[in-house]
C-alpha cells in the first residue's frame, strides 16, 4: 500500500516547482518532508494530494497511476499553517464532517468522533466554536477532522509553524505517538531540521524544487550524500570549509597546515570541502591530534545550557555549539580545536567522500 | 493552478447561456440588422449598407447630445468619487455606529430610479418643493425648468446624492480590508493623516476604486430615466443626453435603421472608454 | 533612550471586568532601565502583546501608570512617546522604495535630506539591504519586507526605545541565525534599549541580557537567561525554559524528605528545613533534563529507573525513564546507548534538584 512518485515534475512560468522527483513512500510509514521556504515542499504534496496536476511524471498509489485522478476520489487528508474549521459548525460537527460526507450512521459517527477527540484530547470542547478556542486546540480540532477519516494519506504543511514553541514540542511528541500505531502514509512538511529529527522516520531534503536526499532519518543525517545536504539538515549548520591535501598535510584556505592522521592520511591529494558538526568543535584539545585553529569570537549566544558561538577569521567563518555558559567579548582571541575522527569529507564537487566513524554502536 | 478537468460542469452553464441568448445576444444581433436597413414600416425594409453610419457621424443633433454626455460623465467622476472617498472614511469603523451608517448611507441606491427622478422633481420646484423653496429664500434665483444652468445643477445633485452611496460603500469595503497594523505603524512612525491617506489608504482602495470609477461611467454616460422624469430634456434640449436622443429616434420617430446603427456606436464608444480607464489604471500599478 | 517603569499596571478587555480572569495583565509592577535588551518571553495569550502596546501608547491601560524616565506618560499617544515599535507581520508602504520606506520616520519629524540620506544608508547596511534601496517595497521577500519594517524602527535616533513584537515570526529558520545576529550588534552598536516579545525560549536567551518570563498576565520571573535556566523561580519558567522543560513532579512529605509514589527522595537539609516551616500541600520537584545524571553502578544514591524511549536528536539524545509511575526525561550525549527496557541508575544531585511549594522555588536563606 505505498505511494510512488515517479520522475514527477512540476513547472509553471518556466520555474520549477518540483522537479524529477522519484520517490517511495510506504504504509505505515513517517515521511518529513524537509526544506527552506519555497523548496517545494507544498507543491510536492499538493501534486500528492490530486490539487495540482504534474506537468511530467506519475503518482502511483499500490501500483495504479492515480495521476489523472481528482482528489475527492482519493483517501486524503490535509492540515494547514493557519488551522482551517468550519466556523459556524461547533467543533463535535467539524470532526464529524467528513464522515457525515460518507453518510456513516449517526452512532458510527458519534463513537469516532469521541475517540478521535479524546486521542487529540480536546473531548471536554466538542461543544464549543473554533473561534472560542486557542491556536493549539484550533489545530488540535483540525487534525481530528483530518484523522478521523482514516485516510490513507495525512499531508501535514508546517502545522505547527503559527503556534508557540512550548505548544509545538508537545504536539510533535503526540503525533510521534498517534501514528506509530497506524497504517497510513503520513507525510510532514517543515523548515526545521530539529523537527525532522524528533519526529523520525523517513527524511526527504528538498532544495529549489529537487530532491537532493531520501531515507531513514539517521542515515540522512549522518551521511549526508553532498555539503548541501549536510548543511540543510543541522540547526545551526553544519561548518564547512575548504581543505587542500597534499601528501604530507592538509591545509585549510592556504592558511594553517596540519599533519596528516588517521583518516585523513588516506585522502588522495586535492581539493576537498571538510565538514564538522558545531557540537564537536571543543576548547580544549581532547586528542593530541585535534586540528587547532586560531579564531576570533564574533558574538556568544547564550541560551540556557548551552553557548553558541560564532568565531571566524580572515579565511572563514565557524559556529560552535558548547555545553555549559561561555561568556566572550567580541573580538576575543580563541583557539578551537576539531577532532579529525569527527570530521566529514566532501569532494571537490561537494559529494561525500567520508563520514565520521561512529564511536559506540547504538541502538539505532 | 491546474485543477484536473472535469467538464459536466460546463451543463450547469447551458440554462444561463440560453437565457443571455435570448435576452441579450438575440436582439443585439437585431439592432445591427436593423443598422444596415432603412426601415418604412413592418415589411419595408431595404438594405442601405453603411449610410446610417456616416449619417449619424455627421448628425448635428447626435455631436452635440455626446458632448453634453462627456461633460456629464466627466462631472459625475470629478464629484462622486472624490466624495464617495471622502463619506466613507467618515464612516464609523465598526459597532452599532457603523451598521446605521451603512444603512443610512445605502438608502438612495435602493430607491427605483424613476421614483428618484420625481422625488427630485418635486424636491427642487420652487414652490412646494423643500429644496427648491429654501434656495428661493436664500435668495438665489433657482428655477431648474427655465434656466439652463439650474437645471445642469439640479441634474447632477441629484445623480451625486443617487450615486455617491455606490462609490462609499466599494471604498468603505475597501478601507475595511487594511489591517490594523498599518495604522498603529503609522501612529509610530508619526504621519500626518494625509500621509496615511496617501501612502496607506490610497494604495490599497486601487482595485475597489477601478469598479467605482468603471460603474460609474458606464452608468451616468447611459443614465437616461433620472434626467428624463426631471427635465424630460428640457429647457430645451440643454439637459437632453445620448440614451434620451436615441430613445426618440427610434420610438419617438420610429427611425429604426438610424437609432440602430447609432445604437452599436453608443456602444462601442463605452467600450473603447472603458478599456481606456481600465488600462490607465491597472498599467498605472504595473509601472512600478 | 530611556527607563521604562511600569506601576501597578493592570489591564482588561472588557469594560467590566469581574474577576482576575477578565484581566490580560494582572498587578504588574516593573522596570526596564536604560539601554538594556530585554525580552519577554511567554505563551500565546499571556499578555505580552498587550504589554507591549501599553508601553507604546497603542493601549491605554485600564490601571495603573506608565512612567518614562519618572514621568507619567500614560495620556500621551505614541507618536508623542517617541517609541518605535517593530509588528509580526512586515508593514511597509507598499507604494514607496525601500529608500523612501526607511526615510519616511524621518520625514515625518523633520530632518534634513542630508541627515536622512546618510541615515538611511547607515541603517540599510547594518540590515544587509543597501543594494535593494531603490527597488519598490512591494516587490520584496517576506524576510528582506522585515528587515525594511525592522529598518524604520531602528532608523530614528532619538528614539526612547524599540520594541519588536515577534518579528522573526516569518523569517525563513536558516535566516533567524543571521538576523539575531544582526539585532545584537545592533544593540551593541547603538546602545538603546530594546524590548523583544517572544514565545520562543532560544531567541529570548540569545537576544537579551535579562528575560521577563510572563504567565497569566503576571511576570514570574526576570532574570538571566542562566538565572532563568538554572534557578527557575516559578514552576511555569521551569517548564517552559529549555528543551524540553524540567521535570515536575507532584509529590507529598516524608520522612527525610518528600516522595511520589513509592519512591522517596532525599532533600537537602535546608531545604527540609524550610519545608517543615510551611503548611502547604502543594509540592513538587523539579529538576531539569540536563542534570539528571546516569551512572554506571547502583549505589545508595542513586534510583533505578526503566528506559521507556529514547528520541536520538542528533548531536543529543531524550531518554525517557520511568521511576516509579512517573515518567522523566533526561537528556544524554549521542553516545548513549541503553536500549528500551533497559534499565537505568538515575542520580539527581542536591544543587539542581529544585523544591517547589505553592509553584514558587525554595531557596536558601543567605
Amino acid at each position: 500500500m505505498s505511494l510512488t512518485l515517479e520522475n514527477l515534475s512540476r513547472t509553471v512560468d518556466g520555474v520549477d516547482y518540483v522537479r524529477d522527483a522519484n520517490l517511495t513512500f510506504e504504509a505505515g510509514s513517517f515521511n518529513v518532508l524537509l526544506g527552506r521556504t519555497l523548496a517545494g515542499k507544498t507543491s510536492m504534496m499538493r501534486l500528492m494530494a490530486g490539487l495540482d496536476k504534474p506537468t511530467k511524471g506519475r503518482v502511483l498509489y499500490k501500483g495504479e497511476d492515480v495521476t489523472g485522478q481528482s482528489v475527492q476520489r482519493r483517501n486524503i487528508s490535509m492540515i494547514y499553517q493557519q488551522f482551517i474549521n468550519y466556523p459556524t459548525l461547533t467543533v463535535y460537527e467539524n470532526i464529524a464532517s467528513p464522515l457525515r460526507l460518507a453518510k456513516m450512521s449517526g452512532s458510527e459517527i458519534d463513537r469516532r468522533v469521541k475517540e478521535t477527540a479524546s486521542m487529540l484530547r480536546i473531548e471536554p470542547l466538542l461543544k464549543r466554536y473554533p473561534l472560542e478556542l486557542s491556536g493549539g486546540q484550533q489545530q488540535r480540532t483540525a487534525m481530528a477532522r483530518a484523522l478521523v477519516k482514516d485516510a490513507t494519506l495525512v499531508l501535514f504543511d508546517e502545522p505547527l509553524v503559527n503556534l508557540d514553541y512550548k505548544l509545538r514540542e508537545e504536539l510533535r511528541a503526540e503525533l510521534r505517538d498517534l501514528f506509530r500505531e497506524r497504517q497510513c502514509i503520513a507525510v510532514y512538511a517543515t523548515t526545521e531540521a530539529n523537527e525532522a529529527l524528533a519526529l523520525g522516520g523517513t527524511t526527504t531534503l528538498l532544495h529549489e524544487g529537487g530532491v537532493v536526499q531520501s531515507g531513514p532519518v539517521m542515515d540522512v543525517y549522518r551521511s549526508p550524500v553532498n555539503t548541501l545536504a549536510a548543511q540543510l539538515f543541522s540547526e545551526p549548520p553544519m561548518n564547512i570549509i575548504r581543505g587542500r591535501v597534499s601528501d604530507t598535510e592538509v591545509t585549510f584556505d592556504e592558511y594553517s597546515h596540519h599533519a596528516l592522521t588517521q583518516e585523513l592520511a588516506r585522502l588522495a591529494p586535492g581539493d576537498y570541502w571538510f565538514g564538522i558538526r558545531p557540537s564537536h568543535i571543543a576548547l580544549v584539545p581532547a586528542n593530541d591530534d585535534d586540528l587547532e585553529m586560531s579564531m576570533e569570537v564574533a558574538l556568544s549566544e547564550i541560551s540556557g545550557s548551552e553557548t553558541f558561538m560564532h568565531v571566524e577569521n580572515s579565511h572563514f567563518e565557524m559556529v560552535l555549539q558548547l555545553m555549559g555558559v561561555h561568556q566572550y567579548h567580541t573580538g576575543a582571541p580563541l583557539k578551537v580545536y576539531l577532532p579529525v575522527n569527527k570530521l566529514f569529507v566532501f569532494d571537490s564537487n561537494e559529494q561525500l567522500v567520508h563520514t565520521p566513524t561512529r564511536v559506540s554502536g547504538g541502538a539505532n | 493552478m491546474d485543477k484536473i478537468p472535469d467538464n459536466r460542469a460546463w451543463w450547469l452553464v447551458l440554462p444561463v447561456f440560453l437565457l443571455v441568448a435570448f435576452s441579450a445576444l438575440i436582439p443585439l444581433m437585431t439592432v445591427v440588422n436593423y443598422s444596415v436597413q432603412d426601415i418604412f414600416g413592418p415589411g419595408q425594409a431595404y438594405y442601405v449598407g453603411t449610410e446610417w453610419f456616416k449619417e449619424v457621424l455627421t448628425d448635428q443633433r447626435l455631436q452635440d447630445s455626446l458632448i453634453r454626455q462627456f461633460a456629464f460623465s466627466g462631472a459625475v467622476l470629478l464629484i462622486q468619487i472624490p466624495l464617495g472617498i471622502g463619506v466613507a472614511l467618515m464612516m464609523p469603523k465598526s459597532g452599532i455606529k457603523g451598521s446605521l451608517c451603512l444603512i443610512l448611507v445605502a438608502i438612495p441606491l435602493l430607491i427605483p430610479w424613476n421614483v428618484v427622478g420625481t422625488i427630485w422633481q418635486i424636491f427642487a420646484r420652487g414652490d412646494i418643493g423643500l429644496f427648491g423653496w429654501a434656495v428661493n429664500q436664500a435668495g438665489i434665483d433657482y428655477n431648474y425648468t427655465g434656466d439652463t444652468v439650474d437645471a445642469w445643477l439640479t441634474v447632477l445633485l441629484m445623480d451625486v446624492w443617487h450615486w455617491t452611496p455606490l462609490v462609499a460603500l466599494l471604498c468603505y469595503s475597501g478601507l475595511r480590508a487594511i489591517p490594523e497594523a498599518f495604522y498603529q505603524a503609522a501612529e509610530i512612525d508619526r504621519a500626518s493623516k494625509w500621509a496615511v491617506f496617501r501612502y496607506i489608504q490610497l494604495p490599497r482602495l486601487k482595485s475597489v476604486l477601478i469598479i467605482a470609477v468603471l460603474l460609474r461611467f458606464m452608468d451616468s454616460f447611459m443614465i437616461y430615466i433620472e434626467p428624463f422624469v426631471l427635465t424630460g430634456g428640457g429647457p430645451g434640449s440643454s439637459t437632453t443626453f445620448l440614451s434620451q436622443t436615441l430613445t426618440t429616434m427610434a420610438i419617438g420617430q420610429f427611425d429604426l435603421g438610424r437609432a440602430a446603427a447609432f445604437s452599436l456606436i453608443y456602444f462601442l464608444i463605452v467600450l473603447l472608454i472603458s478599456w481606456l480607464f481600465f488600462t490607465a489604471i491597472t498599467h498605472a500599478d504595473k509601472e512600478k | 533612550m530611556a527607563e521604562i517603569q511600569l506601576k501597578s499596571l493592570a489591564h482588561s478587555y472588557s469594560a467590566n471586568p469581574s474577576g482576575p480572569g477578565d484581566y490580560a495583565i494582572r498587578q504588574l509592577d516593573h522596570v526596564w532601565h536604560k539601554g538594556g535588551a530585554y525580552a519577554l518571553l511567554g505563551p500565546s495569550g499571556c499578555g505580552k502583546s498587550t504589554m507591549l502596546n501599553i508601553i507604546s501608547g497603542l493601549v491605554q491601560p485600564s490601571e495603573g501608570e506608565v512612567l518614562f524616565d519618572g514621568k507619567r506618560v500614560n495620556e500621551l499617544s505614541p507618536r508623542d512617546r517617541n517609541i518605535a515599535q517593530v509588528f509580526q507581520f512586515p508593514v511597509v508602504y507598499d507604494s514607496m522604495t525601500v529608500f523612501e520606506n526607511l526615510a519616511f520616520p524621518l520625514k515625518n519629524n523633520k530632518v534634513p535630506a542630508a541627515k536622512i540620506k546618510t541615515r538611511v544608508q547607515e541603517i540599510a547596511e547594518v540590515l544587509e539591504i543597501e543594494d535593494k534601496l531603490h527597488k519598490k517595497a512591494k516587490n520584496l521577500t517576506a524576510d528582506e519586507k522585515q528587515k525594511v519594517s525592522m529598518g524604520r524602527g531602528l532608523v530614528r535616533e532619538d528614539v526612547s526605545a524599540i520594541l519588536f513584537d515577534e518579528p522573526l515570526t516569518v523569517i525563513d529558520p536558516q535566516l533567524k541565525w543571521k538576523l539575531r545576529r544582526k539585532l545584537k550588534q545592533i544593540h551593541e552598536q547603538f546602545d538603546i534599549t530594546m524590548v523583544y516579545v517572544t514565545h520562543d525560549q532560544l531567541e529570548a536567551s540569545t537576544f537579551a541580557d535579562r528575560i521577563a518570563v510572563m504567565f497569566d498576565g503576571q511576570v514570574v520571573q526576570f532574570g538571566t537567561p542562566t538565572e532563568l535556566f538554572e534557578a527557575p523561580n516559578h514552576t511555569f519558567v521551569g517548564y517552559f525554559i529549555g528543551s524540553p522543560g524540567m521535570n515536575i513532579l507532584e509529590v507529598e512529605r516524608c520522612q527525610g524528605g518528600v516522595r511520589f509514589d513509592s519512591t522517596e527522595l532525599r532533600l537537602e537539609p535546608w531545604q527540609s528545613e524550610i519545608l517543615g516551616g510551611m503548611k502547604s500541600d502543594n509540592l513538587k520537584v523539579g529538576i531539569r533534563p540536563e542534570f539528571i545524571e546516569i551512572s554506571p553502578v547502583m549505589s545508595d544514591d542513586t534510583y533505578a529507573a526503566e528506559v521507556r524511549d529514547v528520541e536520538d536528536l542528533g548531536t543529543y539524545k531524550i531518554v525517557t525513564v520511568k521511576l516509579g509511575e512517573q515518567q522523566m526525561k533526561v537528556r544524554q550525549s549521542e553516545e548513549f546507548d541503553a536500549g528500551i527496557g533497559s534499565q537505568v541508575n538515575l542520580l539527581f544531585p542536591g544543587q539542581w534538584l529544585m523544591l517547589y511549594v505553592d509553584e514558587f522555588l525554595v531557596q536558601e536563606q543567605q
